[in-house]
């Protein structure tokens, strides 16, 4: 890695902190509690241009990669804050820039990169299609100039907080197609377009306070040149993004890791307990050691993922699927240690780690789950039977 | 308009400060635009985008401060001037000599700058260079217009308000409390890394090094000694008046 790429990645570091830290931890917990979309943290990011980091020059963004956007959220989550409530606007957009039309990208992209359009809500999982995608069953049907779309979605993100939406749905039903991953197609929704009542949604409670929905669609109408890539090859248009996806995945979980080493070596250097700081007993100083090597050891396949990933190298997929794995139980561990650190206190909201816990908990679920990257690893790079 | 600021690199006011063989550790020590002058340069950007102009921000410091400057430029200032020169590296008196010389390659109208900076806390660059170039300065300001030609600002004295009225030139130093300094953006920061930063040297200043010399020498550095645990007089309020007079005359002998 160039110095000069280093270089870069220390100033985004810094850019980011320095928003960041105008947005404390009780900013966050508010957020969380009443259940606020962080309207104000978003709207900094986005004027300062960070969520259309990603986003080629020629449409207004800045043309960065995806380690950078990693490190984007690694900040904001090592700061204490929420990346998951930002990560969608900058990297919903991939599938629309690799394979939308010309001129669905440009009447997009610059108010995407500018946040004037927020494009942070992506509507695949369904209550009967959850890790398996293939079996879902929203129809989209040709009429004319437009798709008629109908069925339901679970686990929406942030409906409520976004412009645009990606939609996954069936034009070709699974027993009329050859191979399961062919006729799912791709839509671009423009939510500010749709007659009320065409999406239903109700929304769900999770621990995490966010903006989770559930979603029906009601003869939704869609112009049909909002169809993104060819008819029937959806579900290719959202995997090739795959990598890229776990590249940026894996800074999110990185960040919370790094908060949990942060909190709980501060937290426990100054906790007096039978006269001494808890940290100087082992049983609490070196899970806090092991969680932050382990951290640290995620941290370098998932640079090395990027630099192959960069290099078209065609392992960067495998990489980029362990890095993801390891970020995200490396974090985990780092949130039991903290804690167990944190002892009483954790429980306690103002402390914020029960919270950053639910999150860190939360992202060996989804995006991909932990189980599906193990059976990836043992089929596709150790080459053993497919399990399912 | 053309507007001068001043930037001095300092310590991260969060950083521990750590002798080595009485000298200041620098080893991987995190360094900041100096907060004071963190004003300075919000102001700066600020009056030109409001009144047009051209902003060129200069420090005078090892090559590590140029990253102080690529923040200046990230954060809207047009121009970047190192003197990185270590020949002319010294006190408040060497450092306001090359300034000077800095500040009469070109002329400028409103020179912006720190009260003063957290790490030496001299408060004296600004008024010297300003007496060097023969303009009139104001310090400690909290509020900065222009009206009609002039410059207006507010001025902090020890609590209460001075409004003063100069003509441009001028130097004006800030004090906290002047503005809420932006952060850069991610464009401002991609845009900054492709400007190139000028580099000056005792030769492209026409300075005489001798003549320039500090008029000061660091004898010797020390932290301040730890504060010991204070003392909690006990007993009915008699008690303690007589305890305390004793401690003053026996143990402070202060009173005798
Ligand atoms: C807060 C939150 C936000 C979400 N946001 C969105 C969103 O914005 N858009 C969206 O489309 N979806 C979203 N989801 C849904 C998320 O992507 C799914 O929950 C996830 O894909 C898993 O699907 P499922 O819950 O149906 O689990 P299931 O498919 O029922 O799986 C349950 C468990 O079984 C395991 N499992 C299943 N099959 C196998 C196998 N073959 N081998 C080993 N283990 C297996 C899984 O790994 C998982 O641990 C969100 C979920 C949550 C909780």
């Amino acid at each position: 890695m160039g110095v000069a790429l280093t270089d870069l990645h220390q100033d985004i570091r810094e850019g980011v902190r320095e928003i960041c830290s105008r947005f404390d931890q009780d900013y966050w917990r508010k957020s969380h509690e009443e259940h606020r979309y962080p309207t104000e943290f978003v709207k900094a990011m986005s004027d300062a241009g960070w969520l259309g980091a990603l986003i080629p020059e020629e449409y207004g963004g800045s043309g960065l990669g995806f380690l950078e956007g990693a490190i984007i959220l690694e900040e904001i989550n090592r700061s204490g804050g929420n990346a998951n409530q930002v990560h969608a606007q900058l990297y919903t957009m991939g599938a629309l820039l690799r394979h939308g039309s010309e001129e669905l990208k440009r009447r997009y992209l610059p108010q995407i990169a500018s946040g004037e359009l927020r494009l942070q809500t992506f509507a695949v999982t369904e209550p009967d299609a959850g890790t398996d995608t293939t079996k879902i069953k929203t129809r989209a049907v040709k009429k004319g100039d437009k798709y008629i779309i109908n069925g339901q979605k679970i686990f929406i993100s942030r409906f409520n907080n976004t412009d645009l939406l990606l939609l996954l749905a069936r034009t070709t039903p699974l027993d009329q197609v050859q191979k399961k991953t062919h006729g799912i197609s791709l839509f671009l929704v423009d939510k500010r377009e749709v007659p009320e009542g065409q999406i239903e949604a109700t929304p769900i409670d999770t621990m995490l306070g966010g903006d989770t929905n559930q979603l029906f669609f009601n003869d939704l109408e869609v112009p049909a040149e909002n169809l993104i890539g060819e008819e029937g090859r959806g579900l290719y248009c959202v995997m090739d993004g795959m990598v890229a996806e776990r590249i940026l995945v894996s800074g999110s979980a990185l960040g919370n890791g790094k908060y949990f080493i942060d909190q709980a070596v501060n937290y426990g250097n100054q906790r007096i307990v039978f006269d001494r700081p808890i940290t100087q007993n082992q049983g609490i100083q070196f899970p806090i050691a092991k969680a932050y090597m382990e951290l640290r050891a995620a941290e370098a396949l998932l640079y090395e993922a990027a630099r192959k990933f960069d290099e078209k190298d065609p392992t960067a997929g495998a990489d980029a699927n362990m890095a993801k794995y390891l970020c995200s139980e490396a974090a985990y561990n780092a949130a039991e240690a903290c804690m167990q650190t944190f002892g009483g206190y954790a429980a306690a909201n103002e402390y914020h780690i029960n919270r950053k816990w639910m999150q860190t908990r939360m992202m060996k679920i989804a995006p991909i789950s932990s189980n599906l990257i193990l059976s990836y690893v043992g089929q596709h790079v150790l080459k053993m039977p497919r399990s399912f | 308009m053309k507007i001068l600021v001043l930037l001095k690199q300092t310590f991260d006011t969060e950083e521990q400060i750590e002798l080595f063989d009485g000298e200041v550790n620098e080893n991987g020590v995190k360094y900041i635009i100096n907060p004071y002058d963190e004003y300075a340069l919000e102001e700066a950007v600020a009056v030109k985008e409001k009144y047009g102009g051209e902003v060129t921000a200069v420090t005078v410091g090892p090559d590590r401060a140029e990253s102080a400057l690529r923040h200046a430029l990230a954060v809207g200032v047009d121009r970047a001037i190192i003197v990185n020169d270590e020949s002319l590296f010294g006190d408040e008196y060497t450092i306001s000599k090359v300034l000077a010389a800095v500040a009469k390659q070109d002329s400028y109208d409103l020179i912006f700058c720190g009260h003063m900076a957290v790490d030496d806390g001299a408060a004296q660059v600004g008024p010297r260079l300003a007496e060097e170039l023969g303009i009139p300065h104001i310090t400690t300001i909290t509020n900065f217009e222009i009206e009609d030609g002039k410059v207006k600002v507010e001025k902090d004295v020890e609590g209460d308000v001075e409004v003063i009225e100069a003509d441009m030139p001028v130097l004006v130093t800030a004090q906290q409390g002047l503005n809420e300094p932006r952060y850069p953006s991610l464009p401002g920061i991609m845009k900054a890394k492709k400007k190139t930063i000028e580099r000056l040297e005792a030769e492209d200043l026409d300075i005489d090094i001798e003549e320039i010399a500090p008029k000061t020498e660091i004898v010797g550095q020390y932290l301040p000694e730890r504060k010991k645990a204070g003392k909690v007089l006990k007993g009915d309020i008699g008690e303690q008046v007589f305890e305390l007079v004793e401690l003053l005359r026996n143990e402070a002998k202060v009173i005798i």
